[in-house]
């Protein structure tokens, strides 16, 4: 019983935060000042901001914080970096936690910046070198056939643009395109992903 | 011409604000010689420029006239108005310091009487009221100067205007020929108190003081609320001169931000809880006085004072430090943007004027004073730990602090510097 009760006042989530999330350590540096807030962007499109996250995270909130899609909204604009009275990463920090809550699973399935980041990855590490019309088609039609055929007709004229300027090749959807050692990249990243799941405790 | 005798048991003080005027009175009131230089040509400094003080709300002129009046009294202090340290060089018990006196171009004999003021048609921007305002070129810097005495400023002299301002006085006071003088004074100690200037508020982008009108600091703001000030003791905001009803302040503008100052400037908090008494007692209920902040750190006995300003109903609190402010181009009116830590409530607040409480940065860098032997902390202000030499910060120049606590330091300043007198007048008997 009374260990219990301790444990409801141990904030384990700080702690679990500053060991395996992205400059973590710095969240506890946070005044709640909340010119970070303020200064986003895309601040009304968060249902938590930066500021309350640090507070959540202070008040072990450890599901609210891990699945909500509030960090996903950062585009990494650092607005929030230059104007933060202690020069918290706050930038590093959302994205730490995102990944961290994307790596336990836990992460909104369906959020888009979430899918694209996925296909981003995937896109890149097949051949070492990212193919955009491949990327931009598939983030066409991540909603399915339809409305992909709908969006990729709302931007046949800027894709005709971009052919006229050569600044597109219409046979990237068939050419390779990747870098020569293609193999030793794919290496390279398996390696370095199992370092980082030893290092982090994430089960190989 | 100006002779100054001082010996190795002299007592230089630098700076004649609120700190040095103590330092030097609480020294010579003790039987020590002092010499008192001042960079201006008026003492007083910032808080002569003040409207009222915190926490009793008096006038800045009533503290200053009984140190003003033990001054003229005490015939061990010798005043050095227009005067700037150029270099101080010696050890404890024997300096020699170096300092430059800018001319005058008026003597001993002016009665302040403003003949050539009002002969004189030039005008400079007044720094008395932050350049807010124009004043002739002969002035008095301002009413309550000490030496009361006029001032030629220099950009007139060597033009007609000079001759005008020579030919209007009659008690042959002007003397046009004054000439920069350097001066060597000995010194057993010295006490420096040269104070703090108001953080260069341009530098905080995001709040465009140096872009929308009607953002200002909140030392222009006591001027504004000053009957000798620009506006006559009208809050009358900059860009239409539209009286500002609804004001916020800004807390935290430039302290405790490590882009700016990374020190608390620890007057700001009480100085807009003063500020938003100005407000009620211009419109009383029709007045609206908002403060953003971080946290208010009324420290101390001033816990009293924020409890009264908390019960006013004009005075709101937003706990918020403001992201940045935007510019009603139709009104004029500064729009607040941010988002409040009670609540997470995102808002553009508009205000008719936003007063910035800017921070306190010293005014001479202490690293600059004697190198190695004066120590400056991380904000440049004299670190009093670390000083091995007998030049002993006072008031602003070592921390950031209230008139309050400025005036205790510059006295325990004084009995240091007292101590090393006389250890020095004692080798020497």
């Amino acid at each position: 019983m009374t260990t219990q009760a301790v444990e409801k006042y141990h904030n384990d989530f700080l702690k679990e935060v500053e060991k395996n999330v992205e400059m973590g350590h710095m969240v506890k540096m946070c005044m709640q000042c909340g010119v970070c807030s303020g200064s986003c962007p895309l601040g009304p499109a968060w249902e938590h901001p930066p500021q309350e996250i640090f507070m959540m995270i202070r008040a072990g909130k450890r599901d609210e914080v891990l699945t909500s899609d509030s960090m996903w909204m950062c585009t990494s604009c650092y607005n929030c970096i230059v104007r933060c009275p202690r020069e918290l990463p706050i930038t590093h920090i959302m994205h730490g936690l995102a990944n961290y809550a994307h790596r336990l699973g836990i992460a909104p399935k369906q959020n888009p910046t979430r899918r694209f980041a996925q296909m981003f990855w995937k896109n890149i590490t097949s051949t070492g070198r990212v193919n955009e019309l491949k990327l931009s088609v598939g983030l066409y039609f991540m909603d399915g056939i339809a409305s992909g055929i709908k969006k990729g007709l709302e931007m046949l004229p800027v894709g005709l643009g971009l052919m006229k300027t050569k600044r597109l090749d219409p046979m990237g959807m068939v050419s390779g395109h990747g870098c020569k050692g293609r193999a030793d990249i794919q290496k390279m990243i398996k390696k370095a992903t199992e370092i980082e799941d030893k290092r982090k405790g994430y089960a190989a | 011409m100006a002779e100054v005798v001082a010996t190795n048991e002299t007592i230089l003080v630098v700076g004649g604000g609120i700190s040095g005027m103590t330092a030097a009175l609480e020294a010579a009131e003790c039987g020590k010689n002092v010499v008192l230089i001042e960079k201006n040509p008026s003492l007083g400094g910032r808080v002569s420029q003040l409207y009222r003080y915190f926490p009793k709300l008096c006038h800045p002129t009533c503290g200053l006239e009984i140190n003003l009046k033990r001054l003229r009294g005490n015939k061990r202090i010798r005043v050095l108005t227009l005067a700037e340290v150029a270099k101080v060089e010696g050890k404890s018990g024997d300096y020699s310091v170096t300092v430059n006196i800018k001319p005058r171009y008026v003597n001993e004999n002016c009665t302040a009487c403003g003949a050539c003021g009002e002969a004189v048609s030039a005008e400079i921007p007044n720094p008395f009221n932050y350049n807010l305002s124009k004043i002739k070129a002969a002035y008095l810097p301002n009413a309550m100067a000490y030496p009361q005495r006029f001032v030629l400023d220099a950009s007139i002299i060597g033009t007609p205007e000079a001759d005008k301002a020579k030919a209007a006085c009659k008690y042959n006071a002007i003397d046009l020929d004054q000439k920069e003088e350097i001066l060597t004074i000995k010194a057993g100690a010295v006490v420096w108190a040269t104070g703090w200037k108001p953080y260069d508020a341009a530098k905080i982008q995001p709040y465009g003081y140096d872009r929308i009108a009607n953002v200002i600091t909140s030392v222009e703001f006591e001027r504004l609320a000053d009957p000798h000030g620009p506006t006559g003791g009208k809050l009358l905001r900059p860009s239409d001169g539209k009286e500002a009803k609804n004001v916020a302040f800004i807390q935290c503008a430039g302290s405790r931000d490590r882009n700016h100052l990374k020190h608390c400037s620890r007057i700001c908090c009480m100085a807009s809880l003063k500020q938003t008494n100005y407000v009620t007692e211009k419109y009383g209920d029709e007045g609206q006085s908002s403060i953003y902040y971080i946290d208010i750190r009324a420290i101390d006995r001033f816990e009293d004072f924020y409890q009264k300003v908390r019960a006013n109903k004009t005075v709101k609190f937003i706990k918020s430090k403001v992201a940045n402010i935007t510019e009603d181009k139709a009104t004029g009116n500064p729009v607040l943007h941010g988002v409040d830590t009670e609540g997470y409530h995102r808002y553009d607040n508009a205000h008719d004027l936003v007063v910035l409480a800017v921070g306190m940065e010293p005014n001479v860098d202490a690293g600059k004073i004697m190198p190695g032997g004066v120590v400056a902390d991380v904000s440049g202000f004299i670190d009093i730990n670390s000083t091995t030499e007998a030049v002993f910060g006072a008031g602003c120049a070592s921390n950031a602090l209230d008139v309050n606590r400025a005036v205790q330091s510059a006295t325990a300043a004084s009995l240091r510097a007292i101590q090393v007198v006389n250890r020095v007048s004692r080798a020497e008997v």
